[in-house]
């Protein structure tokens, strides 16, 4: 078989999700009233971006064949911090930012060493760590605001248009891929972390560094979420302790990596394909709007498409031969 | 933990109850009674039999809702629709209570079912068209809520709960509150369903080895399936006597009851991965959370702070007996 086989073989699944969101953002701009104009892009992107930065940040953990019940806290957490940290001076707003990404990676560092070295399983220790996320979130802003002296040029200046045509997230989102992710999957602690996901025992036994690679897994996932904490505090100019905000945008990060092929098995995808199934899936809800259906039909709509895409998956029963393939 | 595999001799007995009382579950009832002493160093009233079986009464509704979960994580699956399923069953119990008398008399059975239908549909997803657990739910809670915002305009619907409601969730028989009697025999029965079924077996050796089960003659989908229907109609169950409890239904009343159920069956020894644990760790885990709540909120701690206690306090139980071995 030829070179290029293999690799659209293993991009299957960024390519469906990238063909998934193409087909959902034609429909939504060819209906929108105002076209496709920059600034229908913008929003779109806005919109998409924070979801796809927590989208990327599950993905990192899935992977290893863990899930990280904790994202949409970390991302509460973080928009909270930066509520009161990007503010002032440039100086002061760059310590902000980058003190809101350590708490995010010090969060994934705790759920790393609680999986790693406490042995818990992920699903449990992320359910819990999110309590205690969610708690100090709720703790540093029991009301939502956002520090006086807010730094909403800079707010403004990563939310909005690059030369008026481009949107500034889209660029930071680029960005972030090209600076984390492609690193980290080219690195040999991403390989491991494929390899772990696959199966821990052959990765242990080819001497891979299993455990270097899923912390840094988690606190990559943790720095990712505050990327995503952060821009959400870009976009409202404020901080607020939502649980339900936390649970959706777990929920929603869940989805988001399933459309966009990643394994929830582990050891199979990429977080390229987890941005495009993150934007698909907002690319749906907003359909809704552009269609002029009634809002309260919208959570149902969006149910009924997340169930079907889920269910494509199991299209491929009709090639099992033997039913013990079912259970393996 | 062999004793639950084994009994394939029809002519063996049951182990001695002595032998079923493992680490987890003696550490959990540890646990509570040094809660209790806790709180009675802080007030007397925690040692009152008044207080206690409000306890059990607000620990039932929990209890009767983590029956069905345990169910669910016995088999190495997870049911994450609970909190609308939670909230389905008691605004169509509630809904079909406004239908006059033959409605009102109906109203139990037909928030059951509801349930139930909700518990298949993930059931069917999760046995025969072989979606991981954690996604099907996840769809299908989504699903259900849309529902249930459509059907109630988002708000909180008028109908009141029946009086037959009421009586099960908040009257009492010579002093012991109802609902405590509900989980009591609720518990019976799934105590009988996993000890002395074909079923029950089934539900360990899925939970243990599922392709072992299928190649032992187990219908394992069908097993699959009806026990993700009973979780349904436990957790529906679980809303309809809320609804009773609160006099109607609420958006979103189910919220509040994912994660402890969850928190609950783990704390009680039963494994995430499936295919061990015991009903009576269950209880405690359930009567643990209750009064860790309870407790956390007569001492008038800040919201922030049950939080961040709620998850230190589950991860630290976790760490004393949950750890997994080391596999090498």
């Amino acid at each position: 078989m030829k070179d290029w086989r293999f690799t659209l073989a293993e991009q299957r699944g960024t390519l469906t999700a990238l063909a998934i969101f193409i087909a959902m953002f034609t429909l939504y701009v060819a209906n929108h009233p105002a076209g496709f104009t920059a600034n229908v892009v913008q929003t779109v992107a806005n919109k998409g971006v924070l979801l796809a930065l927590v989208a990327m940040a599950q993905t990192l953990v899935v992977l290893t064949s863990g899930i990280d019940l904790s994202v949409g806290m970390i991302f509460i957490l973080s928009n909270c911090v930066a509520s009161y940290l990007v503010a002032g001076s440039a100086m002061a707003t760059t310590f902000g930012v980058v003190a809101v990404i350590a708490i995010g990676a010090l969060c994934g560092a705790i759920n790393a060493v609680i999986v790693i070295f406490g042995r818990l399983q992920p699903i449990v220790t992320t359910i819990a760590t999110g309590a205690v996320y969610f708690g100090i979130a709720l703790w540093i802003r029991p009301f939502p605001g956002a520090s006086d002296n807010f730094n909403s040029d800079f707010a403004d200046a990563l939310t909005g248009k690059l030369f008026d045509v481009v949107p500034t997230s889209v660029v930071a989102l680029i960005g972030v891929v090209v600076v984390i992710w492609l690193p980290f999957q080219r690195s040999v602690l991403g390989r491991t972390a494929y390899a772990v996901g696959s199966s821990e025992l052959a990765a242990y036994m080819s001497g891979m560094p299993i455990r270097r690679a899923k912390f840094v897994a988690y606190v990559l996932g943790g720095v990712l979420a505050a990327m995503g904490g952060l821009f959400l505090t870009f976009f409202t100019y404020s901080g607020e302790a939502s649980v339900a905000n936390g649970n959706t945008y777990t929920l929603y990060s869940i989805a988001a990596v399933v459309l966009g092929g990643v394994s929830l098995f582990g050891g199979r995808g990429s977080a390229v394909g987890a941005i495009f199934g993150a934007l698909a899936f907002r690319a749906i809800g907003d359909l809704l709007f552009v269609f002029d259906v009634d809002p309260l039909w919208q959570p149902l709509f969006q149910g009924v498409v997340l169930l079907l895409a889920v269910s494509i998956g199991s299209a491929r029963l009709f090639q099992v031969r033997n039913r013990l393939e079912l259970f393996t | 933990m062999k004793t639950q595999i084994i009994e394939a001799d029809p002519r063996r007995r049951a182990p001695d109850w002595r032998q079923q009382l493992d680490i987890p579950v003696l550490t959990a009832f540890g646990c509570i009674i040094l809660l209790l002493i806790l709180g009675s160093f802080y007030s007397s009233n925690f040692l009152s039999p008044e207080y206690l079986l409000q306890q059990l009464k607000v620990g039932a509704f929990l209890g009767v809702i983590a029956t069905g979960m345990m169910l669910v994580i016995l088999l190495g699956q997870i049911d994450l629709s609970v909190p609308w399923t939670v909230t389905l069953g008691a605004m169509m119990a509630s809904a079909a209570a406004a239908h006059g008398p033959v409605g009102d008399a109906l109203a139990i059975p037909v928030g059951i079912v509801c349930g139930l239908l909700i518990g298949l549909v993930n059931g069917i997803g999760v046995a025969y068209l072989r979606i991981p657990s954690m996604i099907v739910t996840l769809a299908v809670n989504a699903v259900a809520q849309g529902l249930m915002v459509a059907y109630t305009g988002g708000f909180a619907p008028g109908d009141s709960a029946s009086a037959a409601m009421r009586y099960l969730a908040a009257g009492t028989i010579l002093g012991i509150p109802n609902a405590a009697i509900v989980w009591l025999v609720t518990g019976a029965l799934a105590v009988f369903l996993l000890r002395r079924t074909t079923f029950g077996r089934a539900v360990y050796g899925i939970g243990n080895k599922e392709a072992a089960a299928y190649l032992s003659g187990v219908p394992t989908q069908r097993v699959v399936m009806v026990a993700f229907a009973l979780c349904g109609a436990l957790a529906a169950f679980g809303g309809v006597l809320l609804a009773g409890y609160a006099g109607k239904a609420a958006q979103s009343m189910g919220d509040a009851y994912l994660l402890p159920s969850i928190a609950a069956v783990v704390l009680g020894g039963t494994s995430i991965l499936g295919g061990r644990g015991s009903y009576i760790g269950t209880i405690a885990g359930v009567i643990l959370i209750t009064l860790l709540q309870s407790i956390l909120s007569v001492m008038q701690i800040a919201e922030f702070g049950r939080q961040i206690i709620y998850g230190v306090i589950i991860i630290m139980m976790l760490l004393l007996y949950g750890r997994e071995k080391i596999a090498r």
